[in-house]
């Protein structure tokens, strides 16, 4: 019960108040609730509090075997749902040394990387509407909403995907998805100049993002933070660069880093230029996507991981997501844990939000990326 | 020229005509308005807006009010009731007064005040009480949080609003409003006075609380800030004050700077209005294409380049009309 002692207001002084920011909150992306300390504009204290999305995916893994809990798999994070959806059975492939027939990898990264331009992009909305700016909100949907449409032809859903399956993926991609995806990059990639004018170039928003919010690479090392926050303070640590999975040596990308020291903007240019790359590694994908089957000729009707630990890592649209499998040798899991970027990265508001305004609080929330149900999982 | 007590007392059904009519202009006015905005926020963000109800959309609006008239008026148990309720009246009431201070076209004016100007200015600070009212009676952080913000808003741009409105007054060596459009006939004071203009139209986009300076009501801050607990057609008040305020905020800029009536081919009313819907549209512009300017940033911004640049101004005004 010493936590909950240490929420109680400090009522002794009458210059500072508390200030709940969510459940219900227009900028908390979801119910997340900060409980802010104030003074006057100020913020001398944040405790997020957590929890108000708790679905129980680890438990519900617990009582399940493998191929039931793939659907799952998505839901945790709603915004990027093909790369975990993905990761997982990445993460089984591992566990069970199946090994993935080429097409159906390079038919992942393509799917993965429209995913990560998809979740890039509505954080670059809701980021800007944080901070007040209406239209790159809409701007950003519009073309969100062809790369919903490009993965809704392939995999029947435009949200929560379950497209893969334990050694390859279900559906094939056909000439029409090929052409709607190179067609989407060339048009994407000027549409980047776009926001670039926009929303980078835009004073305002460098005044409101410059010198915000700075997580420095100390601060990350104490706190394991990761993605593109980790990256905005200038360390070049990508998972798809360092432990390469699934077939992303073969490909050229660079991991951009940023160049401020770790504030807002050095986040906002970290994720444009990460979407620059993913177009990149596309367009690479496209030119080089083999013929062949598109699941593993061999896969195990029972999934039974051999009894130990597994643990597998992919880089997610907000950074090192993890999944960690006990398993005692039977088809279910022991223990499943999550390791959620958004919840690493949410853990470090009580020291960064400490000494800016309240206006700050939401670009440096917003900045960060977080997925609520991501966080409470 | 008659004096104040003569129009109330002598004249009072051309008073009860014109108050009745500024009540419509400023009901079909912001009724227009809120559907160009929503027109026009649609177009930039390409989206079509509005379209179902009338040609256009054009009775979404009406449609909207006649909502917010039928819901219920929920008054929270929380707040000062006096304040609460009087808040909305004290907000929009000033607006009203100000619009009958508008001359429209040469002579179209409800009376030609010697010191219009002043009167304008100190009503339209007015309604500032109205917003302090609202976020203080409603006895809610987010609400109060806004009201603050919004009392340090308007109490800084006011004064570059009036820097900038003082050398228009030394050139026409007049404070009515009838008179400064009337000095503009050859050419409008935009040319001479374009830094006045640009402060003006700055610091008077901040008065009306809209983005980028729309800090006291910033949705993804404080919710809606000082209007927070106010809902239905108490809210709709609200809304209807910011249309009017810009409204009066153009009129006064296109009458100041802009020529007011004066233009060729088209009757002098039309050129008003032309005018003041031309602003109009720039500063719905404004906000559908800004992000939000943060506390701080905006208090420096009026202290240290707005007032600055406003004196400085007025200084080369001076000697310029001096020598």
């Amino acid at each position: 019960m010493a936590e909950t002692m240490e929420l109680v207001p400090d009522a002794t002084d009458p210059k500072t108040y508390y200030l709940n920011m969510g459940p219900q909150h227009p900028s908390t992306h979801g119910v997340l609730r900060i409980r802010l300390h104030l003074e006057g504009e100020r913020i001398l204290g944040a405790d997020p509090i957590i929890g108000y999305g708790h679905r129980a995916h680890e438990k519900m893994a617990e009582n399940r075997d493998y191929l039931q809990f793939l659907p799952n798999s998505s839901r945790v994070d709603y915004l990027s749902g093909m790369i975990y959806n993905l990761a997982y059975c990445q993460a089984i492939e591992h566990a069970i040394e199946l090994d993935v027939p080429e097409r159906a990898e390079v038919i992942r990264i393509i799917c993965g990387e429209l995913n990560r331009i998809s979740s890039h992009l509505l954080w670059l909305g809701t980021f800007v509407l944080d901070l007040g700016g209406f239209t790159p909100f809409l701007y950003g949907f519009d073309d969100r909403e062809k790369i919903l449409d490009i993965l809704d032809s392939i995999t029947g859903s435009r949200l929560t995907y379950c497209y893969g399956r334990f050694g390859g993926v279900t559906m094939d991609v056909d000439d029409e998805f090929l052409r709607r995806t190179s067609d989407f990059c060339d048009y994407f990639k000027r549409r980047l100049g776009e926001f670039d004018e926009l929303v980078t170039d835009n004073v305002i928003y460098q005044q409101r993002t410059k010198d915000v919010g700075v997580i420095s690479s100390d601060l990350i090392q104490d706190y394991a933070l990761s993605g593109p926050v980790l990256r905005a303070a200038g360390v070049a640590h990508d998972v798809r660069k360092t432990e390469p999975y699934g077939g992303y040596d073969r490909f050229d990308f660079d991991v951009p880093v940023g160049q401020r020291g770790g504030d807002c903007f050095d986040r906002h240019t970290v994720r444009m230029e990460e979407m620059r790359q993913s177009l990149r590694i596309i367009d690479q994908a496209l030119a080089c996507l083999p013929d062949g089957p598109i699941m593993a000729a061999k896969v195990p009707k029972r999934i039974r991981p051999p009894a130990g630990d597994h643990y597998f890592a992919v880089e997610s649209a907000r950074g090192h997501f993890g999944m960690f499998i006990t398993s005692d040798g039977t088809d279910i899991p022991v223990r499943h844990k999550l390791r959620t970027p958004s919840f690493v990265n949410v853990s470090t508001m009580p020291v960064v939000l400490p000494g800016t305004m309240l206006a700050d609080t939401v670009a440096i929330l917003g900045s960060i990326d977080i997925v609520v149900p991501e966080i409470d999982r | 020229m008659t004096d104040f007590p003569q129009i109330f007392g002598g004249h009072w059904p051309g008073v009860l005509a014109a108050t009745v009519a500024i009540m419509g202009f400023i009901t079909v006015n912001a009724l227009m308005l809120i559907w160009l905005e929503r027109k026009v926020s649609a177009r930039i963000q390409r989206r079509y807006g509005p379209t179902e109800v009338g040609p256009f959309g054009l009775l979404q609006t009406l449609m909207d009010v006649v909502k917010l008239i039928g819901k219920e008026l929920v008054t929270p148990d929380h707040v000062h009731r006096p304040l609460y309720l009087i808040a909305p009246v004290l907000v929009f009431a000033p607006l009203l007064a100000l619009l009958s201070l508008i001359p429209i076209d040469e002579g179209w004016i409800f009376h030609d005040y010697d010191i219009a100007l002043v009167l304008l200015l100190a009503f339209s600070s007015l309604n500032i009480i109205g917003i302090f009212a609202a976020g203080w009676g409603s006895n809610n952080k987010y609400a109060l949080l806004g009201a603050v913000r919004a009392v340090a808003q308007n109490i800084s741009y006011e004064i570059p609003l009036l820097l900038a409105v003082i050398p228009i007054v030394i050139m026409t060596r007049s404070l009515s409003l009838h008179e400064i459009a009337s000095a503009q006939a050859a050419y409008p004071f935009i040319l001479v006075q374009p830094l006045a203009a640009i402060i003006y139209f700055i610091a008077g986009t901040a008065e009306t609380n809209r983005a980028p300076f729309d800090i006291p009501e910033a949705e993804s801050e404080l919710v809606a800030g000082f209007h927070t607990e106010y809902s239905g057609m108490r809210f709709g008040v609200f809304f209807l004050a910011e249309f009017t305020h810009m409204v009066i905020i153009c009129s006064v800029a296109t009458i100041l700077f802009l020529g007011g009536w004066h233009g060729p081919l088209l009757p002098g009313w039309l050129w008003f209005f032309l005018k003041v819907y031309g602003l109009i549209l720039v500063m719905m512009w404004f906000r559908w294409t800004f992000p939000r300017l943060r506390f701080d940033q905006l208090m420096s911004f009026a202290w240290m380049i707005l007032v600055p640049l406003a004196l400085v101004n007025l200084l080369v005004t001076t000697v310029v009309l001096k020598l």
